[in-house]
């Protein structure tokens, strides 16, 4: 039996090791389930963790594929502290690359200094009205937000595929599904670190995630609309009393998801790949699922989650290299790692109790009380 | 035409499977949105075991089993720790989908014997019909036979009021005696066991081999059609067949050199999942009468 006892408060402590606990208790499976799938556990976890690391560039490559998570999950920590369910934002970080990718390649002969923000706008307006069609199907219809933005995942997927392929495809590509290249202005730049150079392929978008997250953390912790969506999450009827709109709160932590995952899928397209192509994206919308709860929903933790998350995907890359592991063995270490920071959250709002006997069970919770 | 219509019966076998195990989770109140997950683990076990021991039946009991455990993860959080069934059943498919394709990965590119028809004597033999309806593969009966159980249980019989009076309040049940947690474990588990059966028809039927990710929101599709066929089992499979008739036609289509892009064909089944929510969401009476009233809600019995 397990029995769950409310905690009158949360140690501070508790708050801040439950991740990492999480963390390490993740490795622990994760070893068991490679040992028993016949791999080399020390080996493998190596290979995750301690590989992708090794030399001070990869440092930025680190930071280079926690970017889109970052901006994805700062804006999906809104959804879920509203109790509003995006797990779409794959979907719309594929629609903001698109308009994106519409401005950079309709308007070629744009200077830097207006291609770049145009691009930003239309990434963002492309995720935020890919995202508007859950959220105005739920306030309108209360169609569920889960299965709807799912399955516009899979529209986009084979709307950019189609797009790359039919109307937009380079004529000189050989066939290939890919568009133009994007001229240099519609490029995000690498970073030059006075005196070191440029670090892997560190580039200003990672400066732009940063800044995100913290506005992110601004506007949740310090502005009312922030403190609106806490409140429809954690307290519905407190906020109906206080006069706060669930329709506003749907369709905006869901248009501020949207417009999130837009730029992510703009980032990574003008930094990364540098034109359009079938895949543009790694599943970072899924994985920035699990950054915004390893981060417990805070967007200034998004920064670290990402980091590690990202740590975690880079692995999953050298481990096919060196071990000859699928690409998908990440889901594994994503998937437990979810498990256990749900269970954590467990620990930190009860008292769990686990024992055998009833009768003794009931002994102590009687003396408890 | 026969063909085709054959085709889309086969096609809507897992969703059958998967939709109305998570209909039975879902009445007793508990929303696992890991069946995707589930039936990886399903497909990549069936397909491991029928290809190990040459028997697709046994590969079929593999896959039911695999099912009810990965369910069983699913249940030791939400229910046991009382985790958010959201994500936790997030958690599920994406822990799912990674583990299938590792133990799959090394039995990409190899095929098995699939599940063989079975011809049931006499009636295999009257024509047309006999074709459509008495030459499946076993699981196809089972299928139907599984609805027609789960209706009959729900509807019919004590277990089935449990079940019910556990997913509508279960404050009530527990007052009443019954164990909430025990009840949602077990349902849990069937449906898990339902999704790896649906998951197992891939490997074992459908294409005879394992491809990772070969589910392809199938597991979403079956959470849906939960939701079309608003909690009751008979419903189940005339949505299934609505689905699998979707699928079947944009095939055709491009087959036949329709002239529209074969992704906007693709895109039929997501777009006709949309829109069948939308549907039936609008029509709340419809939709409500029989959704479970504490489905996806948190129960320990401490407070």
């Amino acid at each position: 039996m397990i029995s769950l006892i409310p905690r009158k408060d949360i140690p501070l402590a508790l708050t801040v090791m439950t991740p990492i606990i999480a963390i390490a208790l993740t490795l622990i499976v994760g070893a068991i389930i490679f040992a028993t799938l016949g791999y080399d556990p020390l080996r493998a976890l190596y290979q995750f963790f301690i590989a992708p690391v090794s030399r001070p560039d990869q440092i930025g490559d680190l930071f280079v594929k926690a970017c889109p998570l970052i901006i994805i999950a700062s804006g999906l920590v809104f959804c879920y502290r509203a109790n509003v369910w995006n797990i779409g934002a794959e979907g719309q970080l594929i629609l903001g690359a698109v308009f994106a990718g519409y401005v950079a390649l309709t308007f070629p002969g744009l200077p830097g200094w207006a291609m770049m923000p145009l691009m930003v706008i239309a990434g963002m307006i492309g995720g935020l009205l890919w995202a508007m069609i859950p959220a105005l199907l739920k306030t309108r219809f209360n169609t569920n937000e889960i299965l709807v933005s799912l399955m516009l995942t899979y529209v986009a997927a084979l709307l950019i595929d189609w797009i790359v392929r039919g109307p937009w495809r380079d004529p000189m590509s050989f066939g290939f599904p890919l568009t133009k290249m994007y001229e240099d202005a519609a490029l995000i730049s690498r970073i030059e670190l006075p005196g070191i150079g440029y670090l892997g392929q560190l580039h200003w978008g990672v400066v732009g995630a940063l800044l995100l997250a913290v506005g992110a953390w601004f506007v949740l912790s310090r502005m009312l609309v922030g403190f609106q969506v806490k409140v429809m999450g954690a307290a519905p009827r407190a906020g109906r009393f206080a006069g706060f709109s669930p329709s506003f709160v749907t369709v905006m932590v869901l248009g501020i998801s949207g417009a999130a995952a837009g730029v992510a899928g703009m980032v990574e397209v003008s930094a990364n790949i540098g034109q359009l192509q079938p895949d543009i994206s790694f599943g970072y919308g899924f994985t920035a699922i699990i950054v915004a709860f390893l981060a417990r929903l805070n967007p200034l933790a998004v920064i670290g989650a990402g980091l590690v998350v990202a740590l975690a995907e880079l692995g999953g890359d050298s481990a096919q290299i060196a071990l000859g592991m699928p690409k998908v063995v990440t889901g594994v270490f994503k998937g437990i790692l979810l498990f256990m920071l749900l269970a954590g959250e467990t620990f930190n709002r009860f008292h769990v109790e686990i024992r055998l006997p009833k009768s003794a069970a009931t002994k102590v919770s009687a003396g408890q009380n | 035409m026969e063909q085709l219509i054959l085709t889309v019966i086969l096609t809507s076998v897992p969703l059958i499977f998967a939709a109305s195990g998570e209909l039975i989770a879902e009445r007793s109140g508990v929303l696992n949105l890991g069946v995707e997950g589930m039936m990886l683990m399903g497909a990549v076990s069936a397909f491991a075991i029928a290809m190990g021991t040459g028997s697709p039946i046994l590969g079929m009991f593999a896959g039911a089993f695999a099912g009810a455990l990965t369910a069983g993860i699913f249940a030791f959080f939400a229910l046991g720790l009382a985790t958010n069934q959201v994500a936790t059943g997030l958690a599920l498919t994406i822990f799912g989908t990674g583990l299938s394709g590792l133990i799959g990965a090394p039995l990409v590119g190899h095929a098995i014997d699939g599940l063989p028809q079975i011809h049931i004597p006499l009636l295999a033999d009257i024509p047309i019909l006999g074709m459509l309806l008495f030459q499946h593969d076993i699981m196809v009966y089972l299928a139907v036979i599984m609805v027609g159980l789960c209706a009959w249980v729900l509807n019919a019989t004590r277990v089935g009021l449990i079940i019910r009076a556990v997913g509508d309040n279960h404050d009530s049940a527990h007052a009443l005696g019954y164990s909430v947690l025990g009840v949602r474990l077990l349902a849990v588990m069937f449906g898990g066991m339902m999704a790896g059966l649906g998951g197992a028809y891939l490997p074992l039927v459908l294409t005879p081999h394992w491809a990772e990710g070969m589910t392809a929101g199938r597991g979403w599709i079956a959470l849906a059609l939960v939701v079309f066929a608003s909690w009751r089992p008979w419903r189940v499979l005339g949505g299934a067949l609505v689905f699998g008739g979707i699928t079947i036609m944009q095939l055709a289509g491009q087959a036949r050199g329709w002239t529209i892009p074969s992704q906007f064909l693709s895109m039929l089944p997501y777009l006709a999942t949309i829109i069948v929510l939308v549907l039936i969401a609008r029509n709340r009476e419809f939709a409500l009468a029989n959704s479970p009233a504490c489905l996806g809600r948190i129960f320990h019995a401490g407070k």
